[in-house]
C-alpha cells in the first residue's frame, strides 16, 4: 500500500473583518485549494471566520527556542522605549 | 470529546528529587513549576514527549471512533431536526479528532503512524465506544453521560503543560457544550413522551451509567502514571477525584429528567458533602480495554474498511495536485 502522506499545512484565520488573520492550527491536505476547502471545515463550523490563509508547513522558518534570550533579552533593559518611562510635569495633563 | 485514563505500562524516570538532572531537564522542570507552557520545538525529556504522544493519539482515536455508534443512528433520526442536530455533532467530533491528531503530530510523530497503531490495535480508544447503540434513547444518554463524562475530563487538559494540547482542549471545550444539551434536550422529549419513551430512556440510562463511570480510569491508587503526570502538569485532576465531580453533578440532573441511577448504594452522603456510590466491576473494564467489549471488533474494523475504502482518494487527490504542480511548471518554462 502507498504510505504517501498528504502534505502538512498551517491554517490563519481572520475571525473579523478588520482583524488581522491568526494561526488556528494545521491539517493535512493534497493542495493549497483542498486545504482551504478543508479549513473551511475543520476551522469555521461556527462562522469563525471570514477569511483562511494556509500555508504549506514546511516553508515556514521559525526562531529557534534556544536563541530566545539572544534575541528577545536585549530588548528588556531598554526601557525608554516605553512612554511610562517618561516623567512629565503634572500641568501637562495629556501627552 | 472523550478521554480516558488508561494507563500503558512504561518506565517512567521516577519522581526521586534527587535524581541528576541536565540543565535542559533542570530548565523544563522550571517551566513546569512557574506554569508556562511547553511548545513543540522546546526541549523535553523523551518520557514527557512520549506520554503525551501516547494521550493525544489515545484522544484523537477516541474522537474518531466515537462517531460510529452515533453514525450508526443518523439515517434513522426520528425527524428532520433531530438528524441535523446530530449530523453537526458527529462532524464536530471529526473535527476534535482533526485537532488532537494535528496537535500528536507538533511532537514529531507522523499521522500515518497514528492511524497504523490505532488499526493494529496497539493503540487505545476509550472503552465506552465498544458498547452498542440498541435504540435512539442511547444518542441521548452519549449526549448527556458520555460527553457529560468527557467535558469533567477535558475542562482540566485546557491547562495542560503541551500548548498544542491546551488550545486543542479549548477549541473542543467551547464545541462540546452542545453536545451534552442536545443529548439532555433529546432524552427530556422522550420523557414527556409515550410510557414506552419513557421505559426506552431508563433502559439506556441503566446500560449506560456504569461504562461511563469506568471512562475516568481505574482507581488513583491503581494509576501508575498519575503521579508523575500531575508532575509535568498533564494531568490536574485525579481520575477519582473527577468521577465524584462527575457522580455530584448528575445525581440532580437524573432526578429532574425523571430516571433513576442503576445503582443501590447510591446516596448523598452529608459528612462527605458527596454522593457515595457502588464498586465499578472492573473486571468489565479491563476486559473491554483489552479488546473483549461488546464491540470492539465490530468498531476497529469498520474504522479499516472506512481507512482502506479511502485510500484511493486520498491517491488521486495527490495525483492530481502533482499534476497541476508540473502543468503549472511547464507553463512557467
Amino acid at each position: 500500500m502507498n504510505r504517501t502522506e498528504w502534505p502538512l499545512w498551517e491554517v490563519f484565520i481572520r475571525s473579523r473583518q478588520g482583524l488581522e488573520h491568526k494561526h488556528c492550527g494545521s491539517l493535512h491536505a493534497a493542495d493549497a485549494k483542498q486545504a482551504i476547502q478543508m479549513a473551511r471545515d475543520v476551522y469555521t463550523r461556527r462562522q469563525e471566520g471570514v477569511s483562511i490563509w494556509v500555508v504549506a508547513s514546511n516553508a515556514i522558518t521559525a526562531s529557534d527556542p534556544d536563541d530566545k534570550e539572544a534575541l528577545f533579552d536585549p530588548m528588556a533593559d531598554k526601557i525608554y522605549r516605553h512612554p511610562t518611562f517618561y516623567e512629565l510635569p503634572e500641568e501637562l495633563k495629556h501627552m | 470529546m472523550y478521554t480516558q485514563a488508561v494507563d500503558v505500562p512504561g518506565k517512567d524516570p521516577g519522581l526521586d528529587a534527587d535524581r541528576a538532572r541536565s540543565p535542559e531537564e533542570t530548565r523544563f522542570e522550571s517551566k513546569i513549576h512557574a506554569d508556562q507552557k511547553i511548545e513543540p520545538r522546546d526541549w523535553m525529556p523523551d518520557a514527557y514527549r512520549k506520554t503525551l504522544i501516547r494521550q493525544i493519539s489515545q484522544h484523537a482515536h477516541s474522537e474518531i471512533v466515537g462517531m460510529l455508534p452515533e453514525g450508526n443512528w443518523i439515517t434513522r433520526a426520528p425527524s428532520l431536526k433531530r438528524k441535523v442536530i446530530l449530523l453537526a455533532k458527529v462532524q464536530d467530533e471529526a473535527g476534535h479528532g482533526l485537532y488532537l491528531y494535528a496537535a500528536a503530530e507538533t511532537l514529531g510523530v507522523s499521522r500515518d503512524a497514528l492511524i497504523d497503531a490505532l488499526h493494529a490495535g496497539t493503540a487505545k480508544y476509550s472503552s465506552i465506544f465498544n458498547y452498542p447503540t440498541l435504540t435512539w434513547a442511547d444518542i441521548g444518554v452519549i449526549g448527556w453521560l458520555v460527553d457529560g463524562a468527557a467535558i469533567m475530563n477535558q475542562i482540566p487538559l485546557c491547562r495542560c503543560s503541551f500548548g498544542p494540547y491546551a488550545r486543542a482542549m479549548i477549541r473542543i471545550c467551547k464545541e462540546e457544550s452542545f453536545h451534552q444539551r442536545q443529548g439532555y434536550d433529546l432524552l427530556a422529549a422522550m420523557m414527556r413522551g409515550t410510557p414506552a419513551q419513557r421505559t426506552m430512556v431508563q433502559d439506556a440510562v441503566n446500560r449506560w451509567w456504569w461504562p461511563v463511570l469506568m471512562m475516568f480510569g481505574p482507581h488513583d491508587r491503581e494509576s501508575q502514571h498519575t503521579p508523575q503526570a500531575m508532575a509535568w502538569g498533564i494531568k490536574r485532576i485525579s481520575n477519582d477525584d473527577l468521577r465524584q465531580k462527575f457522580v455530584d453533578a448528575t445525581v440532580p440532573q437524573a432526578a429532574l429528567l425523571g430516571v433513576t441511577l442503576p445503582d443501590p448504594e447510591l446516596k448523598w452522603n452529608g459528612e462527605r458533602g458527596h454522593y457515595d456510590f457502588g464498586e465499578i466491576d472492573w473486571e468489565e473494564f479491563w476486559r473491554v480495554v483489552n479488546g473483549d467489549g461488546p464491540c470492539n471488533r465490530e468498531r476497529l474494523a469498520t474504522r479499516i474498511r472506512a481507512h482502506e475504502e479511502g485510500h484511493w482518494v486520498r491517491e488521486a487527490a495527490l495525483a492530481y495536485a502533482e499534476k497541476q504542480c508540473t502543468r503549472a511548471g511547464n507553463q512557467a518554462a
